[in-house]
């Protein structure tokens, strides 16, 4: 601990009703050093950070920069103590441009001296090798260019402690390495950087130090070379490793009947470009591949989520026409979309009514399910699902990211469908609920439930599927079956290291 | 400044400039083909001073409903102010006040709501709709209470005030009889032209007006930007009310007189020209010059109906109404086709 | 099913706390001025009918048109997000064509009075369907989409009367507009009645109030279950235009006479208020129909409370806006927020916050 400590947060505490979000959690950024905040979803990284930059008031505890005591009261307060956070979702202004997005809400005259503030935000952005006008509308520019302008921003301020929050999600490797390096850069300046990401491999890349959180409580505080990358993730989730292996070790992946189920030649929609596509009955296959390779896209066409612009479909057979979503819920597919807040639940209402929409839907309108027959329901998928809820009438949105799986999950069981697509069915939700739905995608092709799987964790669907469909740019490029069915070989397939 | 003008041209059109461009376009087309096809009137120069002798009021009030609409709330009180305010001054002119105070009592009666409403709305958080259809019923129903009789001002400054017109010989044209009338334009307009001048400066270059653009495009991201999105939508309905107060005045140079029905439905005249300009009622896209040429397209549309012989009382609403279901759906087209092009 | 009858009643009383406190308050106010305010008598109509009066009677009645257009527009409210401000152009369009109907035949009978009707409806829900489709499919805003018709609605409504304000007289019009012959009761509260009963088995038995909710709620996700979330949006519009018919002919048949400038003038933003002290939220979504509805018949036994103390129709709006706000004020989340710290903070000074917010 020689180093000069930028920032100390000292027994932080969160309490949100019902919950104790942090606990006595203690973070120590020192200045020139990436320092990378670990931890599974709902560990407590966002909250901490959010009480670091203002967004949530601490319940107890002290935050401290460069030993002073300070209290932070806005995120404004924050960018204005040299806090400044480029978040995960962009939080720029799109209609603005980017020399505005540089330079609005900070402090200065009422009077805005545009020419200058472009000549100023151009050499800046020429100096960070950030590839964007001044003049250009934010919203014209791509995401990374975007997240870029964020950091050049903050850079901008002389702030001294720079939070990328999941900087990298929506990057591709260039613009990724694009971005290390200009972490880097900063770091020799003197800023701190405290980085959350997902991405271990990133973070053994980039990171000097590591502080790992759980369940609202510290873990502890490594150095980034003592810690191995597998003990990492022991630490994040609290878990042995022979424990993690639990389920592929147990449940033999059955192979699946030879009678296909559905069946798409050439399909393709306003964002996906055509592909084949099929899938026995009661096999669990998956689409792999890294964010924005269009592996969402092809499930959202299979299911007719987007405009379908072409190919044909057959389901059990027979030729379908699957335009929209009503049409493959006919034909017994469901669909658990990716972003679960934009087009899962529908939050302000209740459990049991969010559990029946789908089956309600099919049913038409004329049809309406009694209230006698949807509490039925919804209490026995409340139960079979282990959801924890107060009531079935609790609206959904109060639930946690797990729960409120769960109950998009039942909704899709209760329409009993032949064929159900989960994207990204474990994303943002705990351990113990990842391994349920795993154990539950695996028991319902069991019963002959044709199941496709996609998760970025390509750990499991190697553990839950029995044929992976690797994606890059948009096309299929590979299909691992068998053998096959190993990391090294999926994420060669992924790179494009295939023969 | 011609070389900063072509620097610009790099980028391509926001969606903003895009909507004002083909607003002015149209109003550009609209006013030369009555020129031509109806002639007229429409030759004089005086039919476009008329134009804005009549509307000063709402052109100022629009800018005020711009600047609200822009970042992302609405303001339906603005006609009812103006009322208020015509009527207010007018009974205080009548009893024997002074000129000064009487353009103070306009602007502290628009500051008053502006104040109120935007108080209400920025840091009560009550919806901006319920909140400035309150003001607006408010304001109706003083004006009524303070007089249902219509007022004519009687007041000597004012009336020297009133009579101070601008005219221009060059611009006039020769009556019937043979002589020469100047082109006239009312004090209104001049305050009416430096109202549209400053809200432009305003959103253009000044800190308060860029923030209520931030604010009206993502509030979320003006929040996290460190903008005080409270203060700054307070300050857009102050400065909607002052302008609505203004507006007041210069309705009552123009008319001389309060009358309780006097500003009927400005507000949703207001509305159309801001939305005929390019303003988007889901906030941060809009421009005031827009709204300005919003304003004169919608006279124009009225007076071409009028001039070409649909007579019938009806025609002037109905060619309105069909002229905002053009604008609206051409800006529902043209951004959808926008929105498509950037998402491949 | 009892036991969640009354588990629904009491979350619902959350939403309906301040409409039923407003009237709670109206109703105390009344009673002090006045103890015979709400005495309901029988008297006897130029027609010689026995009929219930008062202004208990006045004020159910009165607010007729308000609480059928209320309902019509939560739905919109729910679906959309958004209000259709063109319900009281509309509403004189319908009235319009009803009365033009009517005195196309040679006589008025009870066919060409539902003729008549049917007609108007019909023309609504084409009107409707105009909002509707630049809302759904166009993605227009509701105010900005309904401003079309609001501008030139009216002017419609005159074009359609041929530039006069025709009157029918038929005592099966005066019927409807006020009391049929045997009937103490007023006709348009048997209609809102009706109404409500309508809408009430329209949700018992389809699903519309599900589908509402989601896509209000939630268009995306509404739209990956499967629901046709434009269609659920046009309906809402549709089902409104038959509100503002059911409402433009009760409209004209209290007169006698349809006057395109008139009829159920300002109607639209009564509606939308009526809507929102109901405890909706104007953002969309979860919606309560009995909401709106008893904030029809607070604005309205606000306005007959008004008259009452002998203010004139014309300034009655400058009270009710200064009512409004304190409604509105005192329903704020952040007043609620406030009130409730100070009031965990020193019960004794809850009394003051409550004043000084009004005051505001």
């Amino acid at each position: 601990m020689q180093e000069e400590c930028l920032l100390t947060m000292r027994r932080i505490d969160k309490r949100f009703p019902g919950v104790l979000a942090l606990n006595g959690v203690d973070f120590t950024l020192r200045a020139g050093e990436i320092h990378a905040l670990m931890g599974e979803n709902g560990a407590g990284k966002s909250t901490l950070i959010k009480v670091l930059t203002g967004v949530y008031q601490m319940d107890g505890g002290e935050i401290r920069v460069e030993g002073e005591r300070i209290a932070i009261h806005s995120p404004q307060d924050a960018q204005n103590k040299g806090i400044s956070t480029v978040y995960q979702e962009i939080t720029l202004c799109p209609n603005l441009t980017v020399a505005e997005n540089m330079f609005i809400g900070r402090d200065g005259g009422a009077w805005v001296r545009q020419r200058e503030l472009e000549r100023r935000a151009d050499a800046l952005l020429t100096r960070l090798g950030i590839p964007a006008r001044s003049t250009q509308l934010l919203g014209s520019c791509s995401l990374a260019v975007q997240q870029m302008v964020a950091i050049a921003r903050a850079v901008d301020m002389k702030c001294k402690v720079l939070i990328l929050d999941e900087p990298t999600s929506s990057l591709d490797e260039k613009e990724v390495q694009r971005l290390f390096d200009l972490m880097r850069d900063l770091k020799s300046r003197g800023v701190g950087i405290i980085f959350v990401t997902h991405f271990l491999d990133q973070v053994y890349e980039v990171s000097d130090r590591i502080t790992v959180l759980r369940n609202g409580e510290l873990v502890g505080e490594y150095l980034t070379e003592e810690l191995p990358q597998l003990q990492l993730v022991s630490k994040m989730i609290g878990k042995e490793l022979e424990e993690l292996s639990y389920l592929g070790e147990t449940e033999e992946k059955k192979t699946a009947s030879a009678e296909t189920f559905y069946e798409a030649e050439g399909l393709s929609s306003s964002d996906a470009l055509p592909f084949d596509f099929s899938i026995r009955k009661g096999e669990v296959n998956g689409f792999t591949g890294l964010l924005g390779s269009g592996r969402s896209e092809s499930v959202r066409a299979i299911f007719g989520a987007d405009k379908v612009t072409g190919g044909t479909v057959r389901v059990n057979g027979k030729p379908a026409k699957i335009l929209r979503p009503i049409d493959a819920m006919k034909h017994g597919i469901g669909y658990l979309a990716e972003d679960r807040k934009r087009d899962g639940i529908i939050a302000e209402l209740s459990v049991r009514e969010n559990i029946i929409l789908a089956l309600q839907v099919m049913n038409g309108m004329f049809r309406p399910i009694s209230r006698s027959e949807s509490e039925a329901f919804a209490d026995e998928y409340i139960k079979v699902l282990n959801i924890k809820t107060a009531s079935r009438e609790t609206p959904v949105g109060s639930l946690s990211g797990g729960n409120q799986q769960k109950v998009i999950l039942a909704r899709w069981l209760l329409t009993h469908p032949d064929y159900l697509i989960l994207d990204e069915p474990t994303r943002g939700i705990d351990v113990g609920t990842k391994l349920e739905i795993q154990k539950l995608v695996l028991k319902l092709a069991e019963e002959g439930v044709s199941v496709t799987f996609i998760s970025s964790e390509v750990e499991e669907m190697l553990r839950t599927c029995s044929r992976l469909i690797v994606m890059r740019d948009r096309h299929v490029v590979g299909e691992l079956t068998g053998k096959d069915l190993n990391q090294t070989q999926v994420m060669k397939t992924i790179a494009g290291g295939e023969a | 400044m011609r070389k900063l003008s072509l620097l610009k041209r790099k980028e391509p059109l926001s969606d903003t400039q895009l909507l004002m461009t083909i607003t002015i376009g149209i109003f550009f087309v609209m006013y030369i083909l009555a020129m031509i096809l109806l002639g007229g009137g429409f030759l004089h120069a005086q039919q476009l001073f008329d134009m804005l002798n009549d509307n000063a009021s709402l052109i100022i009030v629009s800018c005020g409903l711009t600047i609200v609409m822009i970042g992302g709330g609405i303001d339906i009180s603005v006609g009812a102010v103006t009322s208020l305010t015509v009527m207010s001054c007018a009974l205080y002119l009548n009893s024997g006040g002074s000129l000064i105070a009487s353009m103070l009592i306009a602007i502290g009666i628009g500051l008053a709501f502006g104040l109120v409403q935007g108080f209400l709305i920025s840091y009560l958080e009550i919806q901006p709709f319920i909140v400035t259809l309150a003001g607006m019923f408010f304001a109706r129903g003083m004006t009524t209470i303070l007089s249902v009789n219509p007022q004519k001002a009687n007041h000597k400054a004012f009336a020297a005030l009133r009579e101070k017109k601008i005219k221009i010989d060059a611009l006039g044209y020769r009556a019937k009889n043979g002589n020469l009338v100047p082109g006239t334009i009312e004090i209104g307009v001049v305050v009416a032209i430096v109202c549209v001048i400053l809200v432009f400066l305003l959103l253009k270059n000044i800190r308060l007006g860029r923030n209520i653009y931030a604010m009206g495009g993502n509030q979320q991201s003006a929040l996290m930007l460190g903008i005080n999105v409270k203060r700054t939508r307070f300050m857009s309905y102050l400065i909607s009310g002052l302008l609505s107060g203004v507006a007041g005045y210069v309705f009552l140079m123009h008319t001389g007189a309060g009358n309780a029905t006097n500003a009927a439905g400005m507000e949703m005249n207001a509305i159309a020209s801001a939305i005929i300009g390019g303003t988007l009622l889901t906030g941060g896209v809009g421009n005031v010059i827009g709204t300005f040429f919003g304003t004169l397209s919608l006279t124009t549309i009225k007076k071409i109906v009028v001039s070409s012989g649909l007579n019938a009382p009806w025609w002037q609403s109905i060619t309105t109404g069909g002229m905002l279901c053009f604008f609206i759906l051409l800006q529902s087209v043209v951004l959808g086709r926008r929105a498509k092009k950037k998402k491949t | 099913m009892k036991k969640n009858g009354r588990k629904l009643s009491f979350a619902g009383l959350g939403q309906l706390t301040i409409p039923l406190i407003a009237i709670a308050l109206l109703v105390v106010f009344n009673l002090i001025r006045d103890p015979g305010f709400f005495s309901i008598g029988i008297s006897h109509n130029n027609n010689g009918n026995a009929v219930l009066s008062g202004n208990i009677i006045s004020i159910i009645n009165g607010a007729s048109e308000l609480a059928v257009l209320a309902m019509g527009m939560t739905l919109v409210t729910a679906a959309c997000g958004g209000q259709d401000i063109s319900v009281g152009a509309a509403a004189a369009i319908a009235g319009s064509v009803f009365v033009k109907v009517l005195k196309a035949g040679a006589s008025i009978t009870a066919g060409t009075v539902i003729l008549a009707f049917l007609c108007s409806c019909l023309v609504a829900m084409i009107f409707g369907m105009f909002n509707g489709t630049l809302v759904a499919v166009f993605r227009i805003q509701p105010m900005i989409a309904t401003l079309i018709l609001y501008t030139c609605g009216r002017s419609v409504a005159y074009w359609i009367n041929g530039g006069a304000t025709p009157t029918v007289s038929s005592p099966i019009v005066t019927g409807i507009g006020s009391f049929i012959p045997g009937i103490p009761i007023p006709t348009p509260v048997i209609i809102v009645a009706v109404t409500a009963i309508l809408f009430k088995l329209l949700f018992r038995f389809t699903a519309l109030g599900l589908f509402t909710q989601s896509v209000g709620i939630n268009g995306s996700a509404a739209r990956l279950n499967g629901i046709n979330e434009k269609f659920i949006k046009l309906l809402s519009f549709v089902i409104l235009g038959v509100c503002v018919s059911i409402a433009g002919c009760i409209g004209v048949s209290r007169l006698g006479l349809i006057n395109h400038e008139t009829l159920l003038i300002d109607i639209e933003m009564d509606t939308i208020l009526a809507v929102a002290i109901g405890g909706n939220n104007l953002g969309g979504g979860k919606f309560k129909l009995s909401g709106s509805i008893i904030g029809a018949y607070v604005i309205q036994m606000l306005t007959i409370t008004l008259y009452a103390m002998k203010v004139s129709s014309t300034d009655v709006k400058a009270y009710k806006a200064v009512v409004i706000i304190l409604l509105v004020v005192i329903g704020s989340p952040v007043i609620k927020e406030r009130f409730a710290g100070w009031a965990a903070r020193l019960r004794g000074r809850s009394k003051k916050v409550s004043v000084k917010g009004a005051e505001e």
